[in-house]
């Protein structure tokens, strides 16, 4: 993974401004419970999504992309290991064991196919 | 430990990526972050895309209110700060199961050693960070990470939609300018699911 350019300064203006946005995220309706109960039914169901929508887009690239440049199998095995790592998810709910078994996957797949 | 070794990784200095994780403290966003900043995406976007995975915290933060409704403004203030998917998960079970329970002390229990063991985590990740070898593919780490919660999260046939076009979207639109790939490829996937459950 390439450096940062980024300078103290921005950096610790992206901490800061992403932990206050973060924080009202948590804090909002704990602190508006008895002025606003419940949340709107719409905006309730729209984030209904967010974590499956955000973490699919997030881990997808990762998997097909090394260095800015789409790689499948054979030649890239990440996307077997992680094949094999969801199968560990869907059966376990487990973070610590998913992790092992991707990176185990990963190496043997890695010893397999060098 | 993976969020302390990719913010090292990215290039992010030490104190800063220990500052990340003590002010954000939430794990996937901190990743993410980490990588943007790594590849320097503008500021606003690497705001803007910990906020959107984020906002699963509004959920959380809605569903557990009633049960801190009693507590003073400081408490408030502090329960929430500590919240995260597990002392949510954890605390709501309880809570529902169990009316008698000190509902502050009780989460508090669960949530603080949660605190403290994901900031060592971080301070050993961060020591270790530039130390492992790229042989091991530790970088792969992070995709799992996202991987062993998603996976969960996908329990119907609409937010099984939602996944699968998230990620179609994110890796079509990954070379987006100013690395928008990701805020893109969550919208469509939120609008897909709702579109699947209406039409269900």
């Amino acid at each position: 993974m390439p450096g940062t350019d980024y300078g103290p300064v921005t950096l610790w203006a992206i901490i800061v401004v992403a932990g206050v946005a973060t924080y009202a995220l948590r804090l909002s309706f704990i602190a508006l419970f008895g002025r606003l109960d419940d949340v709107p039914e719409g905006v309730e169901r729209a984030l209904r999504f967010v974590p499956a929508a955000v973490l699919a887009a997030l881990v997808a690239p990762d998997l097909v992309y090394v260095e800015g440049s789409m790689s499948l199998p054979p030649a890239n095995p990440r996307l077997l290991a992680a094949a094999v790592a969801a199968a560990v998810a869907w059966r376990t709910e487990d973070i610590a064991a998913t992790l092992a078994a991707g990176m185990v996957a990963l190496w043997a797949l890695f010893f397999v196919i060098p | 430990m993976v969020a302390g070794v990719a913010a090292v990784g990215a290039g992010i200095p030490p104190i800063e990526a220990l500052a990340m994780s003590v002010v954000i403290f939430a794990g996937a966003s901190q990743l993410a972050a980490a990588e943007l900043i790594g590849r320097n995406a503008p500021a606003v976007v690497v705001v803007f895309t910990v906020f959107v995975i984020n906002l699963r915290m509004v959920m959380y933060s809605a569903s557990i209110a009633p049960y801190f409704a009693r507590q003073s403004a400081k408490w408030k203030g502090f329960l929430s700060y500590l919240l995260t998917d597990q002392a949510y998960a954890v605390s709501l079970l309880k809570f529902e199961r169990n009316g008698d329970v000190s509902r502050r002390w009780y989460y508090l229990g669960i949530a603080v050693p949660l605190w403290v063991v994901w900031q060592i985590a971080t301070v050993a990740g961060i020591a270790l960070g530039s130390g492992v070898p790229d042989g091991w593919h530790l970088d792969f780490a992070v995709p799992l990470v996202f991987l062993a919660v998603l996976i969960p999260a996908v329990t119907d046939r609409a937010t099984v939609a939602a996944a699968v076009v998230g990620g179609t979207v994110a890796i079509v639109a990954n070379g987006l300018p100013y690395n928008l790939g990701l805020i893109t490829a969550a919208v469509v996937g939120i609008a897909t699911g709702l579109l699947v459950e209406e039409v269900a």
